[in-house]
């Protein structure tokens, strides 16, 4: 295989993945955290439009943010008249696509994780005087970091992968906007079979590491909690 | 001190409706499961609020229908949960001066110790909660609930999760504590014995009201005779 690769595609597949994820996270966390406390009208609305990603065909949603995003699109329109700025066919428009598509995987882990934190372990520190965001910080994210860190590398993993969105909003520019995936499509259909190889191997054995990895870090710790509850017992 | 309480609230099967004070005392609510004793902690303790009415600890008020309730955090009221939610990641020391607001050098302050000698935890400071018995957990939650220095105490079926053993030397260590410190305690239970043990008064409650009471008068010279 031939190492001179141009490794523009993995520097950008994960600037692109990175960035998104990091959105991600923090968007994805706080809203989940918002909706597992509040209830009010038309919560289950706006969580299925949250969800929507995740079962839409991504050229769908990729369609839906070009028109939000492009020349005569609501945000798009903005974006233009403000700051003379476009993100159809850059790398910022690749992250848009890939944070709206990873979305889902970050909000659902972030929920599942919340809803399952004893809501009185909250409430006894808010008895001993904490405020609600120490509350946050010493309470409820150690113990949701479990599931939200899994939401965390699924998000990112999801986010490398992204393909059909992308394309509908960055398109494929060599050096701006071609991530691993665009790279793949694109070397086949150019008849590059060993370029695409060589990206197919490469994204198949990150794929692989990071499942294999979360599958051992969340049975290690599942394990460290029972053990915890059967040691020392008296 | 005094704790008034007069409230009302929609719960889903009936009406809770109670009205009573509470001076330096043991208070038991003893009644069926369902009966809407925790409710009256959690609306004490700002967890949940009443419809209307009112609840003042000191003349102070928590709760003033109309009026922007007193949120959990500054009501100073220690609270121990029926399962003892104590914080399964921190270890028993970080537990207990969890309410503390200067941490440095906080577990070796005289009120800290005292909790720790009477309650007989010492050794477990740097264990996880996973780590330790149902009758330690019990101990550590007390310790921490009132590490405080609450001006009132609220137990929530704070021992039926133990065996008879371990329950009695925790009902004795409950008395000890009140006879230290003073400082009125609210106790749900449904179980009889335990509020005849522990209760200067006995509130019997059905369907959200108080239904009859029962001054234990036994218990009225003996905490009185303590103190003084």
């Amino acid at each position: 295989m031939d190492f001179n690769k141009d490794f523009t595609p993995l520097l950008l597949s994960l600037k692109v993945a990175g960035i998104a994820t990091i959105i991600v996270f923090i968007t994805g966390m706080m809203l989940a955290r918002l909706f597992t406390k509040r209830n009010f009208w038309g919560k289950n609305a706006f969580e299925a439009l949250f969800l929507l990603p995740l079962v839409l065909p991504p050229t769908v949603v990729g369609f839906g943010l070009l028109i939000l995003f492009g020349k005569n699109g609501i945000i798009g329109r903005l974006l233009l008249d403000w700051f003379d700025f476009q993100v159809i066919f850059t790398w910022i428009g690749a992250v848009i696509a890939s944070t709206v598509v990873s979305f889902p995987l970050m909000y659902q882990s972030a929920q599942a994780a919340f809803s399952t934190i004893d809501q009185k372990l909250e409430h006894a520190a808010l008895t001993m005087g904490a405020s609600r965001w120490r509350v946050f910080w010493t309470i409820s994210f150690p113990l949701a970091w479990p599931g939200l860190l899994s939401g965390l590398i699924l998000s990112f993993a999801r986010a490398l992968g992204e393909f059909g969105a992308t394309l509908m909003l960055a398109g494929y520019i060599p050096g701006r906007t071609n991530t691993i995936p665009m790279a793949i499509y694109f070397a086949v259909e150019a008849g590059h079979m060993n370029t695409a190889s060589f990206w197919v191997i490469f994204i198949v054995l990150i794929g692989f590491s990071t499942i294999l990895w979360l599958n051992w870090w969340s049975r290690n710790n599942f394990r460290r909690y029972a053990q915890e509850s059967k040691t020392d017992k008296r | 001190m005094m704790l008034h309480i007069s409230v009302e609230k929609k719960l889903s099967h009936f009406q809770l409706k109670v009205d009573f004070k509470i001076l330096d005392e043991i208070v038991v609510l003893f009644g069926p499961s369902g009966s809407g004793k925790t409710t009256i902690l959690n609306m004490i303790a700002g967890i949940t609020h009443p419809d209307s009415g009112t609840i003042t600890l000191n003349q102070l008020p928590l709760y003033l229908q109309k009026a922007k309730p007193v949120p959990i955090q500054k009501r100073n009221i220690g609270y121990l949960f029926q399962d003892y939610a104590l914080f399964p990641h921190m270890t028993v020391e970080k537990n207990i001066i969890y309410g503390i607001k200067d941490k440095r050098g906080a577990i070796e302050s005289p009120l800290i110790q005292q909790l720790l000698q009477v309650m007989g935890i010492t050794h477990l400071l740097q264990k996880y909660p996973g780590q330790i018995s149902g009758g330690e957990k019990q101990r550590v939650a007390l310790a921490r609930a009132l590490a405080t220095e609450p001006k009132l105490l609220l137990l929530d079926e704070a021992f039926s999760a133990l065996d008879q053993k371990t329950r009695s030397e925790c009902h004795d260590e409950l008395i000890r504590l009140y006879q230290i410190w003073n400082i009125p305690v609210i106790l749900v239970t449904h179980d009889l014995e335990e509020a005849k043990k522990l209760g200067s008064r006995i509130l019997f409650m059905e369907k959200g009201k108080v239904i009859d009471e029962l001054i234990n008068k036994q218990h009225v010279e003996l905490y009185q005779s303590n103190i003084l």
